[in-house]
């Protein structure tokens, strides 16, 4: 059984759909990414769990309760916020202890001076203040419970408030960007320490970022949106490897995937270099179809003798590897690749080279962007090493 | 859920709308007293619209005992002499302040900040002294003399100075324009909003302000409006409501519809100049 | 020699930099010492002696202006009269604020007109509108007395009797000031960051009143303060309706500081004793500012 599940949630503001009808289903205790570039509707669905937003149509299910009618305080979702959200007059103990204090204690018990003096309020504040500690101590901020946000660094209030969202053990964890403050450093850094404080509270994690790297690294599970839409959720290797749509494969990759606009004939096949392809269902008749190549499959040789000629452009060095840019001569566009320093060697712009795609890693996509199902079915000349 | 929060908006329209009325009444009260013939307001009716339209009788009594013109003339000589000398005198004192190195810098924020601490009010009594035996009481010198110098206004400045980069000044002393050409040209075009702001807030205070006129204005010629008003009231002396309504109407009019036409930034400045304040 | 021969221009420029630095705040300076700091300096001399305009010599008499300020009825009692008058100003004029700040943010459609209505009594020239609420509050003619008749409530003669008068000025007072407190604290309200309330709302903060307490008060504690002092400083120096209205009176029932400062010293030319009581109102000033700094340093500043 699924712990949370989003049924057909749709959403628009003025007019414009912002979320056209987003599924997805989380196991207990899986850490799922949701990625896309800005605007893409991920922050908003977030919302919408949390409780912050109320969704045009569709369910949410937490832990086995529809809870799309309820308010954000009664959902037991915690969220960490892109700028944590801190309470800037509470010290960072009383920061992590509003939302137990906001559970356990009455709106009277809360009241200043008159709360202080009715009865029961001193053991369950005493409970909260020990819960407090231990949630600081195991996030290894003790030292900083007294003080206040304005006191601290952004590394150190981006702890707070995990230990704020983790200290009341909620149903799901809800994250939206949380390290995009951080400086590149600390942000490889927390990255780990999410992945294992999430393991520890064994609930399953929406976490929305727009840096692909993170949601690789991270996520058991990727949800890839774009315009409203999710095309696909994948664990990260399917995702990368065997992308649904033109704009999965191109959201995700650095560089981005190779994309050459052909034809593929009726009955299904689609040539390019060397490689010849077959469309598992071929259209009727010839239409416009899109192939992707990820630039570490493209291989480039000294040797002008292929079947795609092309010529090199410029290159970016990037340490263990380099990044080549090369024009085709046939249709004039560029193709990149990504080779390894030894053999980048001897290309040099201007200099002519050779093409070659590894076989069985063209991807086909339909002019939709859907992706079609081929296998490479001939392979016209054996692949040849650069360094050969 | 949703019908809470109708009921919500609903009662907030509400109790906004009930106080909005309330806010109003002295404005509708003036417009409609301001119509009414002497019988029909001591008839202490609470009907808004005149039974007979006595506006021309009421204003053309309003325009005959004090000069209007005069003093609406008055007004905005004396609030546009005051406003430009202040900017005058504290944006190159509030631009050397921020951006450039001396010594007195330090000496001169301690003086704006004890400067801020004392109003009018309480440097008035030796002013007085001053400009009677300088003989310039009942002059339009005398009314805008203590407000040349806002340390206000330097004070405002000099934050929004603070804020202009550094660089920028570099650039502009590299292109080789002097200090007071970088004033001019590049520290007050980028200085607009602040200089908005400030003139909103100075021609609202020194369009409203009583002491200061009172103190040394006894002459008709050099009244202010408010001053002015305080003439009007003293010659109607009775109860002659319908025409000083006419009067306060015509006085209060120039700045309500200003701050009509312009309500946004009115609420900006004021805004701005209350919190650097 | 070659480390003087290269600091020199160094030295040069900044001499330089300083020359056009005086230049820019010469003006400035000048008006500061002319209309400020030796005008103070001169009310605080004042004080001490028993000048008055018109007679030619004075002298100084040491306290003596302070002692008869202690004993003076009308000192004291526009004394108190001020501090009535602020207690009632004040608070109300904050709250209101506030309240009507937090409705009108939460308005969607109307905000605009709403906020134009309430601060128009701050466009308004006060000594015009105080004329108009004078008509208001006429005891047999005015609307609001009318209006309390037909209630079956029998108006009070607001502004002619001694027991209503301060509570008349205090209601014009906060008519004229709530709009001034309203939009300070709607730029207050604005600054406080959107995913505070969102983190209150998932950290269980499900009413209104708890957002409010968990969130928006503390994060309005400065413009509170802010409002607090500059509301007190506006109610300290009433002194146009009590000029145009009341002229202290009935019975000094309206006696305010700033208007018995202005009888003495512009009426009864008693210069050297209005200095006196000038300094009191200089000082009440001062040690208002000073609160509220020490208040600012310690409480409301969370960097």
């Amino acid at each position: 059984m699924s712990i949370l599940s989003l049924r057909g949630i749709t959403k628009s503001f003025a007019g414009n759909a912002i979320l056209k009808g987003v599924s997805l289903e989380a196991e207990e205790g899986e850490f799922i990414a949701l990625v896309g570039p800005s605007g893409c509707g991920k922050s908003t669905l977030l919302r919408i769990v949390a409780g912050l937003e109320h969704a045009d149509g569709g369910e949410i299910v937490i832990g086995g309760r529809e809870v799309s009618r309820l308010a954000a305080a009664d959902r037991n979702v915690a969220m960490v916020f892109q700028s944590y959200a801190l309470y800037p007059h509470l010290t960072a103990g009383q920061n992590i202890a509003v939302p137990l204090a906001m559970r356990r204690l009455s709106g009277v018990q809360r009241f200043p001076f008159v709360g202080n003096f009715l009865p029961g309020q001193r053991q369950i504040r005493a409970d909260i203040q020990r819960q407090v500690r231990e949630m600081a101590s195991s996030l290894k901020i003790d030292h900083l419970l007294d003080r206040k946000p304005g006191q601290m660094s952004g590394g150190q209030r981006q702890r707070v408030a995990l230990a704020r969202a983790m200290v009341r053990s909620p149903s799901a964890f809800l994250m939206d960007e949380p390290l995009s403050n951080l400086d590149a450093n600390l942000r490889v850094h927390a990255r780990g320490e999410i992945v294992e404080l999430h393991r520890r509270a064994g609930v399953p994690t929406l976490y929305v970022t727009h840096d692909q790297s993170e949601a690789l690294s991270m996520a058991d599970r990727v949800a890839v949106m774009i315009g409203g839409t999710l095309l696909q959720l994948a664990s990260p290797k399917e995702i990368y490897d065997d992308p649904a749509h033109i704009e999965v494969a191109r959201f995700l990759g650095q560089p981005r995937i190779n994309v050459i606009e052909t034809r593929m004939e009726p009955s299904g096949t689609v040539r390019f270099g060397a490689i010849t392809l077959a469309a598992e269902n071929p259209a009727s008749g010839e239409v416009p179809v899109m192939l992707g190549v990820r630039p570490e499959f493209v291989r480039l040789s000294g040797t002008p003798d292929g079947m795609l000629k092309a010529r090199v452009e410029r290159t970016e060095f990037l340490g263990s590897e380099v990044i080549v840019h090369a024009r085709l001569d046939a249709i004039g566009e560029t193709i990149v690749a990504r080779i390894s320093p030894a053999e980048a060697a001897p290309l040099t712009a201007g200099i002519p080279v050779s093409v070659e795609i590894e076989p069985d890693r063209a991807m086909l996509f339909a002019a939709s962007g859907e992706r079609l199902r081929a296998q490479t079915v001939a392979f016209a000349a054996p692949l040849e090493k650069a360094h050969g | 859920m949703t019908a809470n929060l109708s009921f919500g908006r609903i009662l907030r329209f509400t109790l906004l709308s009930l106080g909005a009325l309330i806010f109003l009444a002295p404005y509708i009260f003036m417009i409609s007293t301001a119509g009414k013939a002497q019988s029909e307001i001591f008839s202490s009716s609470l009907s808004l619209i005149p039974e007979q339209w006595s506006y021309v009788e009421n204003f053309t009594k309003a325009l005959s005992r004090v000069s209007m013109p005069t003093l609406l003339m008055n007004g905005v000589i004396v609030c546009a002499m005051i406003f430009v000398v202040q900017i005058v005198v504290a944006i190159p004192c509030a631009y050397a302040m921020a951006k450039l190195k001396f010594r007195a810098a330090r000496l001169m924020m301690v003086l704006v900040m004890l400067g801020l601490l004392v109003p009018i009010h309480a440097t008035a009594l030796p002013l007085y002294v001053a400009f009677d035996r300088l003989a310039v009481l009942n002059s339009y010198t005398a009314l805008v003399a203590p407000f040349s110098i806002s340390v206000f206004a330097i004070f405002l400045f000099l934050q929004f100075f603070r804020a202009i980069p550094d660089d920028l000044i570099h650039a502009a002393r590299l292109d080789g324009m002097s200090e007071t050409g970088i004033v001019a040209r590049v520290v007050v075009p980028n200085a607009w909003p602040a200089i908005t702001a400030f003139a909103i807030f100075s021609v609202v205070a020194h369009w409203n302000d009583l002491f200061w006129p009172l103190v040394v204005v006894t002459n008709q010629h050099y009244a202010t409006p408010p001053l002015g008003l305080l003439y009007f009231r003293a010659a109607e002396a009775g109860d002659d409501y319908g025409a000083l309504m006419a009067a306060t109407l015509i006085i209060t009019f120039p700045l309500v519809a200003a701050f009509l036409v312009a309500q946004k930034r009115f609420v900006e400045g004021i805004t701005m100049t209350g919190l650097k304040g | 020699m070659a480390s003087i021969v290269s600091e020199m221009p160094i030295a040069a420029a900044d001499r330089r930099e300083a020359r056009i630095a005086w230049l820019l705040a010469a003006p400035a300076i000048v008006l500061l010492f002319l209309f400020i700091l030796l005008p103070t300096f001169a009310v605080v001399l004042l004080g001490f002696t028993d000048f008055e305009l018109g007679y030619g010599g004075f002298r100084f008499v040491g306290l003596e202006n302070y002692a008869e300020l202690i004993g003076d009825r009308t000192f004291r009692r526009s004394l108190w009269n001020t501090a009535v008058y602020t207690a009632i100003v004040t608070p109300i004029s904050i709250v209101l604020a506030l309240a009507i700040a937090l409705l009108i943010e939460a308005e969607t459609r109307a905000k605009a007109f709403f906020r134009t209505v309430y601060f128009l009594p701050v466009a308004s020239l006060l000594v015009a509108m105080a004329t108009v609420w004078q008509f208001l509050f006429h005891p047999s003619i005015g609307p609001i007395n009318t209006f309390l008749a037909g209630l079956g409530i029998p108006g009070p003669n607001w502004l002619g009797a001694s027991g209503t008068v301060l509570y008349g000025l205090s209601i014009i007072g906060i008519w004229q000031s709530v709009g001034f407190n309203m939009v300070l604290f709607l730029a207050g309200l604005t600054a406080i960051p959107r995913e505070l309330y969102a983190a209150a709302e998932v950290d269980g903060a499900k009413s209104r009143l708890d957002r409010f307490r968990l969130v928006t008060w503390p994060m309005l504690a400065p413009t509170t303060l802010f409002v607090t002092t500059i509301s007190i400083i506006n109610s300290v120096k009433v002194f146009e309706t009590v000029k145009t209205l009341t002229e202290g009176g009935p019975n000094k029932a309206s006696e305010v500081l700033l208007f018995t400062i202005y009888q003495e010293g512009f009426v009864y030319l008693r210069v050297g004793y209005a200095s006196a009581m000038t300094v009191v109102f200089l000082a009440i000033l001062v040690v208002l500012m000073f609160l509220q700094y020490r208040v600012l340093d310690r409480k409301v500043h969370y960097a």
